[in-house]
């Protein structure tokens, strides 16, 4: 049914057609709105799940790894610093291998305090061993939900997914945004069912010690489950559009990179309002393309490297900065690109930390930077609007 | 993968189960390989007052009324509380391969 709704209802009605049996959620601004609907569709007997109060998001995230070693298909959503509060779980549930799925509304970590848009609470997770969608718009964040369920619970599989929506932009900006039947959902995705799980019946240990003579082989089958999900992220994607009729592009959406003279590359819901700014370009006659990162963990390798040879100069915008040197985007995307003979010329633009707009002028100005790129670059990271720099 | 299963011998990754998980408990961990020293009792001066049994932290101390405690040296890490606290210091550590 076609409803108008936020990116914020859109990820609870996600939660609610998946049938999600436990949720355990402690709200905090920009994600408030899912937790308050998931527990009105709860009150209300519309959501069929237990709904567990806790103190804080790393005790949301324990009962969540607690209730997914039962078997139960579990939900969560949270934000900026309460995303950075749950760390350390995030680590322990992927390395427990329960599909736990969480809504993470991008936001700015202080201080200085912002509630706007960011992607580096998302980012400081990117070495948890979960997997990660940015999304561009609410229909999106509700099917990445569905996707991450019938991926993650998958037996090879087995991991985790942060569903990533931006801050105010999507979250509480309104759409349309169709919501499948429950009934249809269930026809796409069955019940998860684990061989192993917490049943006094037939009692386990789960994450016991091991000596190290077998520690790292653990390590090695989550690679080698996130190794495998990169053909699953593209798998599920075709299976979600036969049943559904729709798709989101895969792990990275080519947009008008066809005969390019340069190509930007970005993740999350900037590359909506890109999309426009090529659109416009292009009808002026100037040559420019979008990639847009949907699928960042697993890192879609594949596809990056499909990047060498369709534009000469490129430009990698991100929405977050790590302290180290380059973006985090544009480290990955970088190493990827390293190995191949025709890599173009690669220009890391820092955009939009803490909400800073990032109009269809800005990225038209990001655009015409990245086609007069030269060999031989000066500099090869550039900050963009930051009043006092580089001519802003 | 059944029950059974689990307790076989894991010789590459791909015997290992998906999720970290034993169907024993941790006694199974045999850790007495850690140690360097191990525990040895001289009968002759131990009054069997079970001091090194209830301070063993690994619960590798087996004692039962009125007989003289035995040293569980697949699970005693070394630690050498047990001769700290002998009031009759009956315990010698020893260095791991010295004596039979």
């Amino acid at each position: 049914m076609k409803m108008v709704m936020t990116g914020n209802y859109a990820s609870a009605y996600g939660a609610k057609v998946c049938r999600a049996e436990v949720i355990s959620a402690y709200p905090i601004t920009p994600q408030t709105s899912i937790v308050e609907k998931i527990a009105t569709l709860c009150s209300s007997g519309e959501m069929k799940a237990k709904f567990v109060k806790v103190e804080s998001e790393h005790s949301a995230m324990a009962a969540l790894i607690s209730a997914s070693m039962t078997g139960a298909r579990t939900y969560t959503a949270t934000s900026s610093h309460g995303l950075l509060l749950m760390h350390e779980l995030l680590i322990w549930a992927a390395g427990a291998r329960t599909p736990v799925v969480m809504s993470n509304v991008c936001r700015a970590n202080g201080p200085p305090w912002s509630v706007w848009a960011d992607h580096h609470d998302a980012i400081a997770q990117r070495d948890t061993g979960w997997m990660q969608v940015f999304c561009e718009g609410n229909q999106e964040v509700l099917d990445s939900i569905i996707m991450a369920y019938k991926l993650g619970e998958r037996e090879d599989i087995r991991l985790p997914s942060i569903i990533n929506e931006d801050a105010f932009i999507l979250s509480h900006t309104v759409e349309p945004v169709d919501v499948p039947e429950m009934e249809d959902v269930d026809s796409f995705l069955p019940p998860f069912n684990p061989r192993f799980r917490l049943d006094v019946n037939e009692p386990y240990g789960f994450g016991s010690l091991v000596m190290p003579d077998m520690y790292m082989e653990f390590r090695y089958k989550i690679n080698e489950a996130m190794e495998a999900a990169r053909q699953g992220w593209r798998d599920v994607e075709k299976d979600f559009e036969r049943h559904f009729g729709r798709s989101h592009g895969g792990l990275v959406e080519f947009y008008k990179c066809e005969g390019a003279d340069a190509i930007l590359i970005m993740a999350g819901s900037i590359a909506s309002t890109a999309k426009d700014v090529v659109d416009d370009l292009r009808a002026k006659g100037k040559k420019v393309g979008l990639a847009r990162i949907r699928v960042f963990r697993p890192f879609p390798v594949e596809e990056i490297r499909k990047l060498a040879g369709m534009a000469n100069t490129m430009g990698m915008c991100d929405h977050s900065y790590t302290f180290g040197h380059w973006g985090p985007m544009g480290q990955e995307v970088r190493g990827a690109l390293y190995d191949m003979n025709d890599r173009p010329l690669l220009m890391n633009y820092i955009v939009g930390l803490g909400g800073k707009d990032m109009t269809p002028g800005v990225i038209e100005k990001i655009y015409l930077k990245t086609l007069a790129l030269k060999g031989g670059l000066d500099h090869d990271i550039e900050w963009i609007g930051v009043k006092g720099h580089g001519g802003w | 993968m059944t029950r059974e299963q689990l307790k076989g011998v894991y010789k590459t990754y791909q015997d290992l189960p998906l999720t970290p998980i034993t169907s024993v408990n941790s006694s199974a961990n045999q850790t007495g390989f850690w140690k360097t020293f191990k525990p040895v009792l001289d009968s002759s001066k131990c009054i069997k007052c079970a001091i090194c049994w209830k301070f063993c932290p690994d619960v590798a101390v087996r004692m039962k009324e009125d007989v003289f405690p035995e040293f569980d040296l697949r699970h005693c890490k070394g630690c050498g509380i047990c001769a700290n606290e002998c009031p009759k210091q009956a315990i010698t550590m020893v260095m791991e391969g010295d004596v039979e």
